[in-house]
């Protein structure tokens, strides 16, 4: 079994740093997992994307052109990203910043407000985490007791303070 | 068995440097491998060990050579411009019979090219990409994992050979994440009686030196460099065969270009193909042992590259064109899906039958 998932949005956003929680949380379940960023000349406010793959087999190419669960955090993201979602797949969609819905019948979307529930939470920079919650509800791809274990080894040891948003807003999107 | 943690490839070439006792970094920041500099200015000050960011690439060479000629491990690292930079200083430390890592990893080119992955210095790094009679041996990691271990690999065989190595990744390599078991922190203890560290006044001086100015001694220091060439070939050479053993055809592919490979091989052989893969890690000495082999038990091969079609000469050389040798590319900073390597295996099956 391999899922691969495609988290992209704005730079700013946490794209990267939710796939490195994502693919920690393979990791935890030994999993096999590869996390592969767009990199390019982009800074706060321009693109990002992060390709993260779990899986039973060893992982061969680290690519995710077609992932079987899109996270999109921003409309362009959607637009960009929606048709090349496996028939099937999974869309979980931010619908604070992406007022449209699928285009597509032959995949499952999920709509939830992140970024305002991430706001009126009184942790606006943590839409990404409430993004991954809802993702782990729908998908079960890791169990969430393993991602709120996963996250302990992710947010660093100084930035402990930290630690208890982050689960706080995994647990939001998870629940919504 | 160690803890694996989840490190960027460029991360762990890093760590694994100081870890194989790589106390002395020199380099100048470029993307795709950035990290590798940031890691190490983090790190070498808490340890003892020297960072230091050059004003050049010419000028961080230089001091890698320095550092060489005093017999301790050292370590520059660049991206293709930045390599490209660096030739005149690794032809002088290849000259001068020192051990020494370069890491290239690359991005599209020639010029300033991009910033997106490429194997395109396939010909710099294996032919010699300076001036003069000279080989590097090189190691091409297909995984964060080897990132790691090829780089202690690389100090290693630098160490036993005197000669000079380049790990050859390219931008996917570098900043990809995945789990990683660290190698055990070692003390590099071979003895290095050439070093130029002082006398003590208690023997003659050591020279270290690429200038010859009497031919007949500089023929016989390239006849000596080239007999230990020849030992690393006969005993040097790494590579992997996947799904060989009853193949008719064969994928030849390194780094990132095998991993798409694998996907493609995988999915050919659930519709009925038989096909293979032989991958080389070491790039120089090439592979041409397997290769040989394999040209006498399969109809053909696909040489899959991130360039215009580089390695697949030293397939061709290998199989001394006995088979058809087709090229699968991308170039620019694209990378070929496995659909497009799959479709390039079945045109070979269909040139063959």
């Amino acid at each position: 079994m391999t899922t691969q998932i495609l988290i992209a949005g704005f730079g700013g956003q946490g794209v990267l740093f939710a796939g490195k929680c994502l693919a920690y949380e393979g990791l935890f379940e030994e999993k096999q997992v590869s996390w592969l960023p767009s990199y390019g000349p982009e800074m706060r406010g321009g693109t990002a994307s992060c390709g993260v793959i779990l899986s039973d087999e060893p992982v061969g190419s680290p690519i995710v052109s077609n992932p079987d669960i899109l996270l999109a955090m921003n409309l362009p993201s959607f637009d960009k990203y929606e048709s090349q979602i496996v028939k099937g797949g999974k869309a979980i969609v931010d619908s604070t910043l992406i007022e449209r819905k699928a285009e597509r019948s032959d995949i499952d979307a999920f709509y939830i407000p992140a970024t305002k529930m991430a706001a009126e939470a009184g942790v606006p920079t943590l839409a990404n985490m409430i993004m991954l919650g809802k993702m782990i509800k729908e998908s079960g791809v890791v169990s969430i007791d393993n991602a709120v274990e996963a996250m302990k080894k992710v947010v660093s040891a100084k930035r402990a303070d930290l630690l208890e948003a982050n689960v706080k807003a995994l647990m939001a999107g998870y629940n919504y | 068995m160690a803890e694996k943690v989840l490190m960027k490839g460029n991360e762990a070439i890093a760590e694994a440097a100081i870890r194989a006792g790589c106390m002395h970094y020199f380099g100048y920041p470029i993307t795709p491998q950035t990290e590798i500099a940031a890691y190490m200015a983090k790190r070498m000050p808490k340890i003892g060990g020297v960072f230091l960011q050059a004003e050049s690439e010419v000028s961080a060479i230089n001091m890698v050579y320095g550092v060489a000629a005093a017999g301790f491990r050292v370590m520059t690292s660049s991206s293709s411009p930045g390599v490209s930079l660096k030739q005149e200083g690794i032809s002088y430390i290849a000259g001068a019979d020192l051990p020494a890592l370069i890491v290239n990893v690359q991005r599209g080119g020639p010029g300033l090219g991009g910033i997106q992955p490429s194997q395109s210095d396939y010909f710099q790094a294996t032919k010699g990409g300076g001036h003069g009679d000279y080989r590097l041996i090189v190691l091409a990691p297909a995984s964060v994992q080897e990132m790691a271990d090829l780089t202690v690999k690389a100090f290693d065989l630098a160490d036993k050979y005197r000669v000079p190595a380049m790990l050859l990744a390219d931008g996917t390599m570098g900043q990809m994440m995945e789990p990683v078991e660290l190698p055990e922190p070692q003390n590099s203890n071979v003895e290095k009686p050439w070093a130029v560290r002082g006398t003590n006044n208690q023997r003659k001086h050591n020279v270290v030196n690429s200038l010859y100015l009497k031919p007949e001694i500089l023929e016989q220091t390239n006849f000596e460099r080239f007999e230990r060439y020849k030992k690393i070939e006969e005993n040097e050479c790494i590579y992997e065969e996947f799904m060989m053993d009853d193949a008719e055809y064969c994928v030849v592919a390194f780094g990132i270009a095998a991993r798409i490979s694998k996907n493609a091989v995988i999915e050919a052989r659930k519709q009925g193909i038989k096909v293979g893969l032989i991958r080389p890690i070491t790039l120089w000495p090439f592979p041409k042992a397997p290769l040989a082999k394999a040209a006498k038990q399969v109809k053909g091969f696909v040489s899959v590259e991130l360039s215009m079609g580089q390695m697949i000469e030293d397939v061709k050389l290998a199989v001394n064109c006995s088979k058809p040798v087709n090229l699968c590319n991308r170039v620019g900073g694209m990378i070929p899906s496995p659909e497009q390597v799959l479709e390039s295996i079945k045109n070979l099956v269909k040139e063959a039958e």
